[in-house]
């Protein structure tokens, strides 16, 4: 947050008196699990909510009583609230909101399943876990290379266009030289070609970063927008018809129930994104290179001082991030679908969600990015399950829990100190 | 963006060069002007300094060269994506003539279009299709005013609002459920709805305010997430029961009560409306607001440096609040113009167009100043309105004019680069005047 260039408007009453941090939490935490164990209970069906372990209704299932479920996890939710309001020690904040939030949507799916059309009483999980990958794909992308730019001090919201960018050059040089690799390396170098955009002019010509990143989002829709039209509407064989990955399967790992087939099965991306997970997390806190990006995202002229060359990390780390971005677009056309104009979206603004509510590191942007995945995947199931519950609203939760989270509701955010501020040596 | 050493600029070399050339070739003159009465200097004559003027990098040379240079990119990529203008430069070498004439050709024709579904037709032969270039272009321009001064209002306090597209459309939500819920005689139907409008956009500019002002939460990461809050809860409402079209079955509201809507300027197949009017009076309630005011004032002292406001004894908080709430009810109007206009008369998902981020280029474009704005606004609705001519006339995909609206803001944004790319003189201003609050 910018509270260094408005202190007095940034003043949020820090663990004052009674009402601590925890206390409004766990307030908040009641309210859901009233609303939970009343509403959730009453509303739900004496059905029985079945969550197999499989991809249709057949299968090992755990299953429950609709309302008695509603209202156990209900309580379940309304108890970890209470506990807060007690005044547990700070150590047990995350574990107890864990399992309020978990009680939560657990009552919720309760209530939802024994209320489908009979003969829909049933939730597959393997679908919902798979599902919850898939759509998480692109945002753990779009949010590593946020962690990567951000990190090193250079504010990036033109994931999404280094997203786009990427899909469409991986299904354009895909469909040309009819190589999935040579795709996947044309995403990454097409991801990239933004990020210099971005680097250059925010580096070399001190523009303002969101500005630019702004531009560069619809610099990079006006771009593939008008050759998708020029080349892949006219010749689609020949420009847009790129070679897929096929999934693999790894032995041993996709035999573990629910988790196997959702996770082992996947296609290259999948497993590309949880390495890079990996790869950064490690990078950025275990490595001299980590160490110096931080320190360059935290206090550039000190970084200098010890002899880093900030502007030149900056440009790598800025290129580096445009390369993942570029891979996680060609996560769509070089895997699932054929190039159409304005493909991602948004999604380029939901892992700049992701990365705000991960706090800017690696494993805190994948689990962000797990969690808005299953509200998407959740609105497309409740879709199917004829559900009250508008999909449009299931959309909105990303948004609304990243609101949330600046607004310094669930927990504080802060951006690396130097994030935005252009370097000038001297 | 507030003060920055232009790098690799060429300021005052052509100076030393000029006095390096009069020192070289002194020795052997200075005699002879030594011997003569006129030897002073020359006083430069009018024509010499408006021609020094024209070509230093001032606001208006800049943003001219802009344009060119995001129009030779725009050429760059015609030819490329055109296999048959790109087939003769296989054998360039042989016969240049044939790949110039060809790319010659298909650039000039595409831009012609451009021009002439933008400003005026030479080949029109009716009044009503002199004037309907003309027409499509105010058309354009007038909600993108709207949105433009809500950005650039916003600067001047050192706010960045993304979310100009999100109060837009809320402003259109609103001002379309006015427009078809309230039974009300024309006139005042056609008040209350614009006026809920800005209502709409106003409510969605409060709340990163508001969240600003209390928490420090930063306006760029709320209001883009409220932009997308805003288009899931427009794509929900328009399929409810009551705002649906009960003819249709996909997502269109019900249309808009002729009483609701802003009168024409011409006749039924111009499609200028007095929308153009409203802005034009915006532009100056704007421009008093920022000048003459003293909300402006606070507005720009915050803007400039918020620290020295709050020592002189200005509510930052307060100033902070009222910007994004002005702000927001200026993208709100805009929103409303896209459904009381011309442009559709029901809400659609994609009803408000892009006219929130496009508003965002028109800000920088004109130099977050009001009338600058409104001139920006103008040409980006040029260009709107000749995209589609040379869509239609020429097969040149519209995004072309996406692409050169994000070139020359890119271009403007930097003018140190359009120095050096022209090499042209220093000069005073041509710098984007924003204060933003940096970083998170």
């Amino acid at each position: 947050m910018s509270t260094t260039a408005v202190p007095d408007v940034a003043v949020a009453p820090v663990d004052e008196g009674f009402w601590t941090r925890t206390r409004k939490v766990g307030l908040v935490l009641v309210a859901l699990g009233l609303l939970a164990t009343v509403l959730f209970g009453a509303l739900a069906t004496d059905e029985p909510a079945r969550f197999t372990f499989s991809e249709d209704a057949a299968g090992a299932a755990l299953e429950i009583n609709g309302t008695f479920g509603a209202i156990l996890f209900g309580l379940l939710t309304l108890a970890a609230g209470g506990a807060m309001l007690a005044g547990l020690p700070k150590r047990w904040f995350i574990p107890l909101l864990a399992v309020g939030l978990v009680g939560f949507v657990l009552s919720f799916l309760c209530w939802q399943v024994s209320d489908a059309p009979t003969g829909q009483n049933f939730m597959p999980l393997v679908n919902i876990v798979r599902g919850t990958f898939l759509l998480a794909l692109p945002l753990i992308f779009g949010a590593l290379a946020g962690v990567l730019c951000e990190r090193s001090g250079v504010v990036n919201v033109a994931i999404e266009g280094q997203l786009l960018m990427g899909a469409f050059s991986g299904a354009l040089f895909g469909s040309i030289s009819g190589s999935v690799w040579v795709g996947l390396v044309a995403a990454a170098v097409g991801g990239s070609f933004i990020s210099l955009l971005l680097a250059v002019f925010s580096i070399r010509y001190l523009v303002d970063q969101v500005v630019m990143g702004i531009v560069l989002n619809l610099l990079a829709l006006g771009i593939t927008g008008f050759l998708y039209e020029r080349l892949m509407q006219t010749d689609a064989a020949r420009y847009n018809s790129a070679p897929r990955f096929s999934n693999w399967e790894i032995p041993l790992l996709s035999d573990i129930p629910v988790l196997g087939p959702a996770l082992f099965r996947g296609n290259i991306f999948l497993y590309l994104a949880l390495l890079l997970v990996l790869v950064i997390h490690i990078g950025l806190f275990r490595t001299r290179w980590g160490l110096r990006t931080r320190s360059v995202g935290e206090h550039p002229t000190a970084a200098d001082t010890l002899g880093v060359k900030v502007l030149g990390l900056r440009y790598r780390n800025v290129i580096m991030a445009g390369a993942v971005a570029g891979i996680g677009g060609a996560s769509y056309t070089l895997a699932l679908f054929s190039f159409t104009k304005n493909m991602i979206g948004g999604k380029g603004f939901i892992a700049l969600a992701a990365l705000i509510f991960g706090r800017w590191s690696p494993t805190g942007a994948l689990l962000a990015a797990l969690f808005f995945g299953f509200a998407d995947q959740l609105a497309t199931y409740l879709g199917a399950i004829n559900s009250i519950i508008p999909g449009q609203f299931l959309a909105m939760l990303p948004y609304l829990a990243t609101i949330l989270a600046v607004a310094g509701l669930v927990g504080r955010v802060r951006a690396p100190a130097a994030d935005g501020k252009p370097y000038i040596k001297g | 963006m507030t003060t920055h050493p232009q790098p690799g600029s060429p300021d005052k070399e052509p100076a030393s060069e000029e006095q390096a050339a009069r020192t070289a070739l002194g020795d052997t003159e200075r005699a002879q002007l030594a011997s003569t009465p006129t030897a002073l200097p020359e006083r430069p004559t009018l024509g010499r300094l408006f021609l020094e003027n024209l070509w230093a990098a001032n606001t208006f040379t800049v943003t001219l060269l802009s344009l060119v240079l995001a129009m030779v990119v725009g050429a760059v990529l015609m030819i490329i994506s055109d296999p048959d203008v790109l087939a003769t430069y296989a054998y360039f070498t042989a016969r240049p003539t044939d790949a110039l004439g060809a790319s010659w050709g298909l650039v000039s024709e595409a831009y012609a279009n451009l021009f002439k579904g933008s400003v005026f037709d030479p080949g029109a032969t009716t009044v009503t299709a002199a004037l309907s270039p003309i027409s499509e272009t105010l058309t354009y321009t007038a909600p993108l005013v709207f949105t433009g001064l809500s950005v650039a209002l916003a600067f001047r306090g050192g706010l960045f609002n993304i979310g100009a597209q999100g109060q837009a459309t809320m402003g259109v939500i609103l001002a379309a459920l006015a427009g078809f819920l309230l039974p009300l005689p024309p006139g005042l139907h056609l008040l209350v709805a614009v006026l809920a409008g800005a209502v709409g956009g106003a409510v969605w500019g409060f709340i990163p305010g508001i969240l600003k002002a209390r928490t420090g939460a930063h306006e760029v990461i709320n209001t883009i997430m409220l932009n997308y809050i805003a288009v899931y809860f427009l794509t929900w409402l328009i399929v409810q029961n009551g705002v649906q079209d009960t003819r249709r079955t996909d997502a269109i509201s019900r249309p808009v009560d002729a009483s609701a809507q802003l009168p024409r300027l011409f006749d039924e197949p111009l499609r200028a409306h007095t929308g153009i009017f409203l802005a034009v009076l915006a532009t100056g309630a704007v421009a008093w607001l920022l000048n003459r005011s003293t909300l402006g004032f606070e507005l720009r002292a915050v803007g400039a440096n918020p620290d020295a406001a709050r020592t002189a004894g200005i509510s930052v908080t307060r100033t902070y609040v009222l910007i994004m709430v002005f702000a927001g009810a200026l993208a709100g109007l805009g929103g409303s113009q896209m459904v009381l206009g011309t442009t559709a008369a029901a809400l659609t998902p994609l009803v408000v167009a892009q006219i929130g981020f496009d508003g965002i280029l028109v800000a920088l474009l004109g130099r977050v100043k009001p009338w600058g704005v409104a001139l920006a606004a103008l040409l980006f609705g040029a260009l709107q309105a000749g995209g589609n001519r040379m869509q239609s006339y020429s097969s040149i995909s519209l995004e072309l004019v996406t692409v050169l609206q994000a070139l020359i803001v890119i271009f403007i944004a930097a003018p140190a680069l359009v120095k050096a790319i022209f090499q042209l003189r220093a000069a005073r201003a041509a710098r984007l005047q924003t204060s933003l609050a940096k970083g998170w």
